[in-house]
């Protein structure tokens, strides 16, 4: 029940229906015709988006056994477990548009496929835990929002469940910094550390700068964006600042500030020249994150096995039953 | 069949007394005990659901390769089977 895609070009009807429905703000279902390049853009993002809530399992993961107490503990675990999940609807969702789950496991694992440069920096403290939900999931609830009304139906629908369970997180995240910021003088220099090493790479999540951005102006034509990268970074720091302010810590911009006249703070752009390297393999985690994936699904494979062995002799069974 | 190869479930959730089975979502595993434990971790870690059934995706018969075409035409020129296609003269109550 993939999308159908006609090999010898498309009729110019279904070609007219498929904007027809767009312009209207409709949602395109798997089943309807689309064209080739709007089921491939939809792929690749569905399928990087799922990878990174994958992979994003691994620098909490690094703190599950060293958790402050019994409830950050179980915290932290039913977070990793989201994510999980997470990653699990969006597979789901991608698989609608005709490709298979193994394969793009395959792609991830082969390195033919990305996910989120955010995650190839280490979590070097506890305080991270609390960075990466406020800010981390924070940037993550920002671009993910819109991506609720995106033209695809299953996307939307997958991004309608996930943003539900995500604000658990950035809040959870910003209770920890809260906790470590009211506590004693070394701990809060810890969370402002975290603060320090996450700030520049959540803004960079958004991805590169409106100019750089070639296929940002297609996918927006299609509904399946609704703001620039660049829209949704400023609308990210106007709404994190404030928050920092609560916290007591500083945001690492020494040219941050509230600009009267555009409604908007002004701020230093991250790096693009290390997000680009780090997207290129060259992050201090990417082989580390990469191995570790590999590694959990050739280890899980005896239990795939057996569970498939399984199914295959309750299967017999029931047939001899029968 | 391979691990490669676990079918496809669909999963409908009750979300509580009172209420039908609602389209969650899909899943893969081996068999129908996987799929409704799988389903129950995955769609339903925040008290969703009363209940669940998980249905093999290649067991549905749907309506058509599109989502509308004239397999649905006969109900649209029928407005008489809607209450609103009949005049009720002011004064009538309980109509």
């Amino acid at each position: 029940m993939g999308p159908r895609i006609d090999p010898v070009g498309e009729p110019e009807g279904r070609e007219h229906e498929f904007h027809a429905v767009i312009d209207a703000d409709g949602r395109i279902e798997p089943r309807d015709w689309m064209p080739e390049a709007y089921r491939k853009t939809l792929v690749r993002q569905i399928a990087q988006h799922a990878h990174s809530e994958i992979i994003g399992m691994q620098p909490e993961g690094n703190w599950i056994t060293r958790a402050p107490s019994l409830k950050r503990k179980a915290i932290l675990m039913a977070k990793v477990q989201d994510e999980a999940g997470h990653g699990l609807y969006l597979y789901s969702a991608a698989e609608t548009l005709g490709v298979g789950r193994d394969e793009l496991l395959d792609l991830l694992h082969s390195g033919r496929q990305k996910y989120s440069s955010i995650f190839n920096y280490p979590t070097l403290t506890w305080a991270d835990m609390g960075a990466i939900g406020w800010l981390v999931d924070g940037a993550a609830i920002t671009n993910q929002v819109p991506l609720c009304r995106c033209s695809y139906g299953p996307y939307a629908r997958a991004m309608v469940r996930i943003c539900k369970e995500e604000s658990f997180h950035q809040r959870q995240g910003f209770e920890i910094l809260l906790t470590l910021a009211r506590g004693t003088a070394e701990q809060k220099a810890m969370a402002q550390d975290a603060l320090d090493r996450w700030w520049y790479p959540s803004l960079a999540m958004f991805g590169p700068p409106d100019a750089e951005s070639p296929n940002s102006e297609r996918s927006m034509r299609w509904g399946i964006k609704r703001f620039s990268n660049d829209e949704l970074r400023q609308k990210f720091v106007d709404m994190t600042v404030p928050q920092a302010e609560v916290l007591g810590l500083t945001v690492p911009d020494p040219d941050l500030r509230w600009d009267e006249e555009r409604g908007h703070y002004d701020f230093t752009s991250p790096d693009w020249e290390e997000f680009w390297r780090v997207i290129g393999g060259d992050g201090p985690c990417n082989e580390q994150r990469m191995a570790h994936r590999v590694g959990a699904h050739a280890e899980g494979a005896w239990v795939r096995e057996a569970a498939t062995a399984y199914a295959a002799k309750h299967a017999g069974r029931q047939v001899g039953a029968a | 069949m391979s691990s490669r190869d676990w079918p496809l479930w669909e999963v409908f959730v009750r979300g509580r007394r009172g209420l039908s089975h609602v389209h969650a979502g899909s899943l893969h595993a081996p068999d129908a005990t996987m799929a409704l434990r799988n389903a129950r971790d995955l769609y339903t870690r925040r008290q969703e659901g009363v209940s669940i059934w998980v249905v093999p995706a290649a067991a549905i018969t749907a309506s058509s390769p599109d989502e509308k075409d004239p397999f649905f035409d006969p109900a649209a020129d029928k407005a008489y089977r809607h209450p609103t296609f009949y005049h009720v003269p002011d004064g009538v109550r309980h109509l």
